[in-house]
């Protein structure tokens, strides 16, 4: 069969839905429109009973106890907003420290910015080369005020799964809320809220085959019961947490794709390994000092993270984006010309987060689209190298750390 | 972000890919930039030292597709002109003709400084004789 380009292979970013998925949503749009809160009539009644069978799918796939304990959002960002704001505005008069990591994402570390200009103290426990935090760094930055622990469960760039139930476990210990990030995680690795001691996890649909725009805030309710403020007042929705009227077509998606997800999870996360295998092997066979980012057993399967030394990330994005679509650390492919965060955090040359790559396999990724990107991969790697300065003078057996480089 | 045809077309196909021995008469290298800044440029000319001209130039980069492409036609104008002409090459020159955006200004930038090194090296290691610069200034 005739390859389809250009291939998609960036599902950090987003993953298509799925038809199954659709289907499910489509006749929530025109049909059954009811708003979940007209508690007077059938429109209303249907509404209500698919958004809880949504919860009930959503709670089972994230191993709640209880699917009231599950908050519709909008997504990823909002969760970690209402999580870390609403937990901190909640546990102000307990303390005014919150601790996460370094490589958490954009939405946890902004927000932690946010509470440090009203006053908190957040402390960025750092990470070791593989990307994986030591829940023994967590215990040290506690103190009598920590309030907060967010810490999420999988990264975005690099696929690295923390060590989510040992520090729970601690969180726990101390009495201290924990909340993760698991926008990245849900549906792809088992999650269980109860087994892991969290407290407060945030989710995304359209990391899992849902759709965008509807995401949730897992809140404990027992053992211990967790509180939080809310961000958005108004008619009272979801238990007072979020109010606003719930998306009814964009939950029963969300459901869905979480029972999909949890089906199939064992299956498709043995399969989607053995491709990223492939493509990991494929590559780094054929392409000298090309170097593996973050954990390589616990990361998430359809992760892969390569720094090519000696070229440029967004060139190779550049030789590739007519085919394939990929992600890059490189400065020139954020909006800060700074190269990526997480990469720059596992103590590797700052070089060498300017050249990484990320691969993003999913449900749909075939292995001819994992052979085809490998063997493009090689070529533009190989092409670019031949013209980089760098990798002339390295073959020369220039150290190219003993020269003094005029920075701009 | 999407590229303008000019980027494009001298990433894909690059003039002047290569390298000049560099204790060759004639030839000045300029090599600017930083690895832990994501771009580094080296640029080689090579003068004629009778008349001045410059006869040939080559470049490597290691940065994104705009670096590339910038200093890609730095080589392409510098061929030709004498190197009076050459230093005349501004970043400007470069921006207006990739039609490079406000972020990349800074490729076109490091391209300007890459000419500006290879002229100094040729200088400094050929034309000392004929330039009066630190002869008898004091």
């Amino acid at each position: 069969m005739a390859l389809k380009l250009p291939i998609f292979m960036d599902s950090q970013s987003t993953t298509p839905v799925d038809p199954r998925v659709l289907e499910a949503m489509i006749p929530y749009f025109t049909e059954k429109f009811g708003h979940p809160a007209s508690r007077n009539h059938p429109f209303g009644w249907e509404a209500e009973g698919a958004v809880d069978k949504a919860r009930e799918q959503v709670a089972r796939l994230l191993g709640a106890r209880d699917p009231k304990e599950i908050v519709f959002t909008s997504g990823g960002t909002e969760s970690i907003n209402l999580a870390m704001k609403g937990a901190a505005e909640m546990y102000r008069e307990k303390g005014n420290h919150v601790v996460t990591t370094v490589i958490d994402q954009r939405a946890t570390l902004d927000v932690s910015k946010r509470l440090e200009r009203q006053g908190f103290e957040v402390t960025y426990v750092p990470v070791g080369h593989d990307g994986l935090v030591d829940p023994d760094e967590i215990r040290k930055a506690l103190t009598p005020k920590t309030i907060l622990i967010s810490v999420m469960f999988a990264n975005n760039e690099i696929g690295t799964i923390q060590l989510i139930a040992e520090i729970g476990k601690l969180a726990k210990e101390k009495g201290i809320v924990f909340h993760t990030d698991a926008t990245q995680a849900a549906g792809k690795v088992p999650v269980d809220v109860e087994g892991m001691g969290i407290d407060l996890l945030s989710a995304t649909a359209h990391l899992m085959y849902g759709p965008k725009g509807v995401g949730c805030l897992y809140v404990r309710r027992k053992n211990p019961r967790v509180r939080i403020a809310p961000m958005i007042d108004g008619g009272g929705h979801e238990r007072g947490m979020r109010s606003g009227t719930v998306p009814v077509p964009l939950c029963v998606g969300f459901g869905r794709a979480a029972e999909i997800c949890r089906e199939g999870m064992a299956g498709e996360s043995t399969r989607l390994a053995g491709l990223r295998d492939r493509l990991q092997d494929l590559i780094l066979s054929k392409v000298d000092e090309a170097y593996l980012n973050g954990h390589a057993e616990r990361r998430l399967s359809h992760n892969l993270n390569i720094s090519f030394a000696y070229v440029e990330g967004e060139s190779v994005l550049m030789g590739l984006n007519k085919d394939v679509a990929l992600s890059s650390g490189s400065a020139c492919t954020s909006a800060t010309l700074e190269p990526s965060y997480v990469i720059s955090a596992l103590g590797v040359d700052a070089e060498l987060a300017h050249s990484s790559i990320r691969f993003g396999l999913h449900r749909f990724t075939t292995e001819e689209e994992v052979d085809f990107v490998g063997k493009r991969t090689i070529e533009v790697v190989h092409r670019l190298r031949e013209m980089s300065p760098l990798y002339e003078m390295a073959k020369e057996g220039v150290d190219l750390k003993s020269l003094h480089w005029k920075a701009e | 972000m999407a590229y303008s045809d000019k980027v494009i077309d001298h990433y894909s196909n690059p003039r002047n890919v290569g390298s000049f021995t560099k204790d060759t008469p004639g030839v000045g290298t300029g090599l600017v930039g930083a690895p832990e800044c994501g771009d580094v440029m080296k640029l080689q000319i090579k003068v004629n030292i009778e008349t001045g001209v410059i006869e040939d130039a080559k470049f490597k980069t290691f940065g994104c597709g705009s670096a590339i492409a910038s200093s890609s036609l730095a080589t392409e104008w510098l061929k030709g002109r004498t190197i009076d002409d050459a230093a005349k090459i501004k970043n400007t020159d470069i921006v207006s003709e990739l039609k490079l955006p406000p972020v990349k200004i800074h490729c076109s930038v490091l391209a300007e400084d890459a000419i500006k090194a290879a002229l100094l090296d040729y200088r400094e290691k050929w034309a000392k004789a004929e330039a009066p610069v630190g002869q008898g200034a004091s």
